[in-house]
Formats: structure tokens, C-alpha cells, sequence
């Protein structure tokens, strides 16, 4: 095995790592503010939990980013011929 | 491992090949418009049970729309809702065994999201005409031309990634503890796999709601109201 699937197997573990943390965090976040709003206005429930849904859905894109790039990095790397 | 990114070619018609990936699409229109056909062939006052059924799916996608964009649904009702079903019936084709949603490859998911793209564009056009659609991307200022610009191809492209990493991502989880774990272990995988599939539908139908009405609002928006 040479150097370049070495380091394609360690950027791809890390980029799923450290790809992970940010929209983790922020996802909390974004819950943490939810439930707080909803137990403040419980008839607002719908709304705010439809805006959640899209919002969480914007956030995690980051995160599945990361996923593909280290996918891209595991099954079709450019630099493996 | 099979590479999440290959496609398994099932025969070939003259030089096209053909992949599992279409077949099964072609299933699934088959069912939805057989379906579709069968419910609204007779349809009748006094509803029977199917027709309550498929009248409440309606009504809910009517009322998804009507909340989201805030205007009535009836010229969104079709593509939206066609979207939603299609996606939910293609995510959820994986409890079928020997089946692989064909959401879960990159090809189908582009020709959704290029779909929406193009839908974001007939829709701006029919509400503003050329004048108007142009002067959508001239919202709020001129500045923000190229942005705008850069968004909207990559609204597209996020629109793909995102429904194909979800839907790939599942399939390939139940896949690696399938092969881990034995028969019986991947079963609350697959139960997080039908959640994350409906939200999904519902988060790729909300999203092209959230853009057409976005573009319509800006195409409709007339100069003398910005003023004020």
C-alpha cells in the first residue's frame, strides 16, 4: 500500500471526525432554542417546528459534505489510478 | 465494499445500458401512476375509504403549501406534491428486500435537484415574466447579482447532496452492520432509516417551496412598494 491510499484513509476518517463536531454543536443549538421557544408559546408549536426541520436540514449539510468527501476520498480518489 | 458511487448495470437495451437504479425508478412511477389512476378513476361523493385517504394526503400537501408560501396551491399542488410522494415512496422502497432505493444514488438525486432548479425558473418566468425573473436577481441590490447567481446553482447542488448523503448514508450503516452484527441487529437502523426518509421527502419538498416562492415573491415585487 503507498503513501497516497494511507493518507486518503486518514483524511477520510478525520474528515468525517472533525466534520461531525460543528454540526453537532450547532444542532443542539438550534434544538435547545426550539424547545425553549415552544415551551414559552406551545401554539406556535407547528410553525417553529416546521422552520426546525428546515434549518436542521440547512445545517446538516455540512456535516454530509464532509461524508461525501471522504466517501470521494475512499471509493473514487483522483489520485489512485 | 461496493462503492456507494457505482451503479449495478442490470442489461442492455442496443448501446444503453441499463442500470438497477432506473429499473426500479420505472417501478415506482408504475405504481404512483397506476395508483394515482385507479383512486381518481371513480371518484364520488359520499368518499370511500381509499378516496379519504388519498383526500387527506391532498389536503396535507395543500396545507403544507398554503403555510409555507402563503399563497393558494393550487398551481404548486402538482409538482409538489408529485416530488414529496415520489421521494418518500423511492426512500421507503428500501424495506422491500433486495431492493435499493434509487435515492440512494447520486444520478436519480440530480435529476430531482435539477428538476427543482428548472421549476425555480418556469415558475419566476410565469409570475414576472422575463423583465421580472431578471430583476429577482437583482434582489435586494445589484450587488448581490453574482451571488445570487452562485446561489442558485448551488442551492441545487446542496439540494442533491444532501438527499443523496442521507439516503446513501442509511443504506450503507444498515449495510456495514448487516455484515458485522447478523441478522436481526440492523432492525432499529432501519426503523431510524423510514424517519429519516420521510423528513427527508418533506425537507426536499419544503426546500423547493422555500425557493419558487422566493423567486416568485422577487419577481412579483413591484418598484413602487420598495420604495416605502
Amino acid at each position: 500500500m503507498d503513501w497516497i491510499a494511507i493518507v486518503s484513509i486518514l483524511g477520510a476518517a478525520f474528515s468525517v471526525a472533525f466534520g461531525a463536531l460543528g454540526p453537532a454543536l450547532g444542532e443542539g443549538r438550534a434544538v435547545a432554542a426550539a424547545m425553549d421557544a415552544i415551551a414559552r408559546q406551545p401554539e406556535a408549536a407547528n410553525s417553529i417546528s416546521r422552520t426546525l426541520f428546515v434549518g436542521l436540514a440547512m445545517i446538516e449539510t455540512t456535516a454530509i459534505y464532509c461524508l461525501v468527501v471522504a466517501l470521494l476520498l475512499l471509493f473514487a480518489n483522483p489520485f489512485i489510478s | 465494499m461496493k462503492s456507494p458511487l457505482e451503479n449495478t448495470i442490470l442489461f442492455q437495451i442496443g448501446p444503453v445500458p441499463i442500470a438497477e437504479t432506473v429499473v426500479t425508478t420505472w417501478v415506482i412511477m408504475a405504481v404512483l401512476v397506476s395508483g394515482s389512476w385507479l383512486i381518481t378513476r371513480r371518484l364520488r361523493r359520499d368518499p370511500s375509504t381509499v378516496q379519504s385517504v388519498a383526500e387527506l394526503l391532498c389536503d396535507l400537501v395543500d396545507s403544507q403549501i398554503r403555510e409555507t408560501m402563503r399563497t393558494e396551491p393550487g398551481p404548486y399542488r402538482a409538482f409538489i406534491g408529485t416530488l414529496f410522494l415520489f421521494i418518500l415512496v423511492a426512500n421507503w422502497s428500501s424495506m422491500i428486500p433486495g431492493v435499493e432505493p434509487p435515492t440512494a444514488h447520486l444520478e436519480t438525486d440530480a435529476g430531482l435537484a435539477i428538476l427543482v432548479f428548472f421549476a425555480v425558473i418556469w415558475y419566476g418566468l410565469k409570475a414576472g415574466g422575463a423583465r421580472g425573473y431578471l430583476k429577482s436577481f437583482a434582489a435586494p441590490t445589484p450587488l448581490m447579482i453574482p451571488l445570487n447567481f452562485i446561489e442558485s446553482i448551488t442551492r441545487t447542488f446542496s439540494l442533491l447532496v444532501r438527499l443523496f448523503g442521507n439516503v446513501m448514508s442509511g443504506v450503507f450503516v444498515i449495510g456495514i452492520v448487516l455484515s458485522l452484527a447478523g441478522l436481526l441487529v440492523p432492525i432499529p437502523f432501519m426503523a431510524l432509516d423510514l424517519l429519516t426518509g420521510l423528513v427527508q421527502a418533506y425537507i426536499f419538498a419544503v426546500l423547493a417551496m422555500v425557493f419558487i416562492s422566493s423567486t416568485v415573491a422577487e419577481a412579483t415585487e413591484h418598484p413602487e412598494t420598495e420604495k416605502d
